[in-house]
């Protein structure tokens, strides 16, 4: 095994491991650090497929700017821990077993789909920054201008919602 | 393990550079201190440290020192231990991290049969790479502020968490302009795109083009790193000490190095982005061929000053040490004049003299501002920063596609 197969299951790990911790943590915050440490070892896996400029974004974009938000938001709203209740029996006999058989056969589709040579190629993604820049306002520029409109109607909205009252 | 590492030699390198790139960070974020406690203090007519050491140059060792053997406090009525104790170690080390990507000069070596550069990586990326590990150092200074369970810590967080977003928004905008006329997201291609001179003597650097941008990009990175006139993460008479408050010891030292190792950083940064990195001022004909040898002569100056004051001084110890710092530059000096060593030190001498012209800037401005006040702070930042960035970056792209037709 290369070294990019060591750091491809070491960063795989630590997302799956980071992903688990956030379900598992009782406070808010402890989840949201672990969201972003899911986000960062992501943006590595994009880095070891080669696509630099999206690894970076991820970072920028969810680690440094909406998971900031979300850290914020939990400070300010000053969240504690928070309260368990019992597994209810619905959950623990139907729902627990029901998630294992999804996630085997989740795994066994992508497992037939893809042979397990082709699974983790290194520098596959050879989209470099300015193939994108050249799809996104190229080939798909009326997605990309509609999206942008989207955002701005639901910046628009939130800044409605938050007026007071006249 | 040994043979693995004999045939990836380009790690040992790497982890070689990283090595004396952070003891050299270190080192510059300590003297940084001293540098600025003796800038203010001798503009505001003082002499600053000049006891410990020949004009104070020992302050740093000694703070350290006494950092060293401070007690730790470590409150016990923490919100989240965890995050409590981690927080001063994420601020360090990302601050740490930033600098990996800078390029220090143009020249390459041979290093344990490895050709390589004056820089850690070097990645297609770079910039954003900078961009998006400076914008994680947010959560230092919000984790440590919300973790300390301690109401002016939590206030100081929270003014800082939402100043961070304000002004990184006018940053990275402000790159853009530089963006759209270098065409490349790679530090080390940005200087060399603004290499050459426009008439014959003025310098290609974006600065000229792109002065909007410069002002915007400088000020949103005196925000950035919670320095006066923007401190008020910090602001004493209001906060106690801010976010750090509950931090002592080695913990608060770390938050203090994270903080000059950003001021060093943003300088760096806009010396590569707008004043042309590790080019040299002058142009490249044989007339100015004699701007070469400024590194060993200005080394070869400030020995002269050490000498002088070898015999000035009256403490004994100061005179010895003095004379000492005066043989290694004198020595440092005949070194620069060997022809490697000549080529070599030309990128990061230029790269740092205008650094250290920016870090002269960020003292001076704290020397000479107040502080801003909070409803002041939000409005310049959005009001007027990010409105002329994106200006900016309109007249910019306009003038690049009317230059492409």
């Amino acid at each position: 095994m290369s070294a990019e197969h060591w750091l491809f299951f070491f960063f795989a790990g630590v997302a799956v491991l980071g992903a688990l911790n956030l379900i598992l943590q009782r406070h808010p915050i402890h989840s949201a650090l672990s969201l972003i440490l899911v986000m960062a070892s992501l943006a590595v896996l994009y880095l070891l497929l080669g696509a630099e400029f999206i690894a970076a974004i991820q970072i920028i974009v969810y680690a440094g700017a909406i998971m900031v938000l979300f850290v914020f938001v939990i400070m300010v709203l000053n969240a504690g821990e928070e309260e368990r209740t019992s597994l209810s029996r619905v959950a623990k006999f139907v729902g627990l077993p029901l998630a294992a058989v999804f996630l085997v056969e989740v795994c066994y589709v992508l497992y037939r789909a893809w042979p397990s040579e082709q699974m983790v190629v290194p520098e596959r993604f050879l989209g470099r920054t300015e193939a994108i820049g050249k799809a996104l306002y190229g080939e798909f520029l009326l997605p990309f201008e509609l999206t942008a409109i989207l955002i701005l109607i639901a910046l628009v909205g939130a800044v409605v919602l938050a007026q007071k009252e006249p | 393990m040994s043979e693995w590492i004999s045939r990836h030699p380009e790690l040992l390198v790497a982890g070689l550079k990283a090595g004396v790139l952070i003891f050299v960070l270190l080192t510059a974020v300590a003297y940084m201190v001293w540098f600025e406690r003796k800038l203010i203090a001798h503009i505001q007519s003082r002499w600053g440290p000049y006891r410990v050491g020949p004009h104070g140059l020992l302050q740093p060792l000694a703070d350290g020192l006494k950092f060293l053997f401070k007690e730790d406090i470590i409150l016990t009525n923490v919100t989240s231990r965890f995050v409590y104790l981690f927080a001063p170690f994420l601020s360090l080390a990302l601050a740490l991290l930033a600098v990996a990507v800078i390029p220090f000069g143009p020249e390459e070596f041979e290093l344990l049969g490895t050709r390589t550069g004056l820089y850690v990586a070097d990645i297609n990326v770079g910039l954003l790479f900078v961009l998006a590990v400076t914008s994680l150092g947010v959560y230092g200074v919000v984790l440590a502020g919300w973790s300390s369970n301690s109401k002016y810590p939590l206030l100081g967080g929270l003014r800082s968490a939402a100043q961070m977003i304000s002004y990184e928004l006018a940053l990275t905008f402000a790159v853009v302009g530089v963006l759209l006329l270098a065409g490349t997201l790679s530090l080390r291609e940005i200087v060399d795109g603004q290499s050459g001179t426009w008439a014959g003597f003025l310098p290609r650097w974006h600065v000229f083009p792109q002065f909007v941008a410069f002002v915007c990009f400088f000020v949103a990175g005196v925000a950035e790193t919670n320095r006066t006139p923007f401190d008020l993460p910090e602001a004493e008479s209001e906060l106690v000490a801010g976010f750090h408050t509950e931090y002592s010891s080695l913990k608060f030292a770390m938050f203090f190095m994270a903080e000059y190792a950003h001021i060093i950083t943003t300088s760096l940064l806009v010396t590569i982005l707008f004043f042309g990195g590790w080019l040299s001022p002058f142009p490249d004909t044989a007339a100015w061929n004699f701007t070469r040898f400024l590194p060993s002569v200005l080394t070869a100056v400030l020995a002269l000053l050490f000498f002088r004051d070898a015999f000035r001084l009256t403490n004994q110890y100061h005179r010895v040490l003095t004379f000492l710092i005066c043989m290694g530059l004198a020595g440092l000096a005949f070194l620069l004049l060997h022809p490697t060593a000549l080529v070599l030190a030309q990128g990061p001498f230029w790269l740092l003299a205008k650094t250290g012209m920016f870090l002269f800037v960020f003292v001076w401005t704290r020397a000479t501002l107040p502080r801003f006040r909070y409803d002041q702070l939000m409005a310049f930042g959005w009001k007027l920063l990010v409105p002329l960035a994106v200006l900016n970056v309109f007249v910019t792209s306009f003038v690049v596609a009317w230059r492409a037709d």
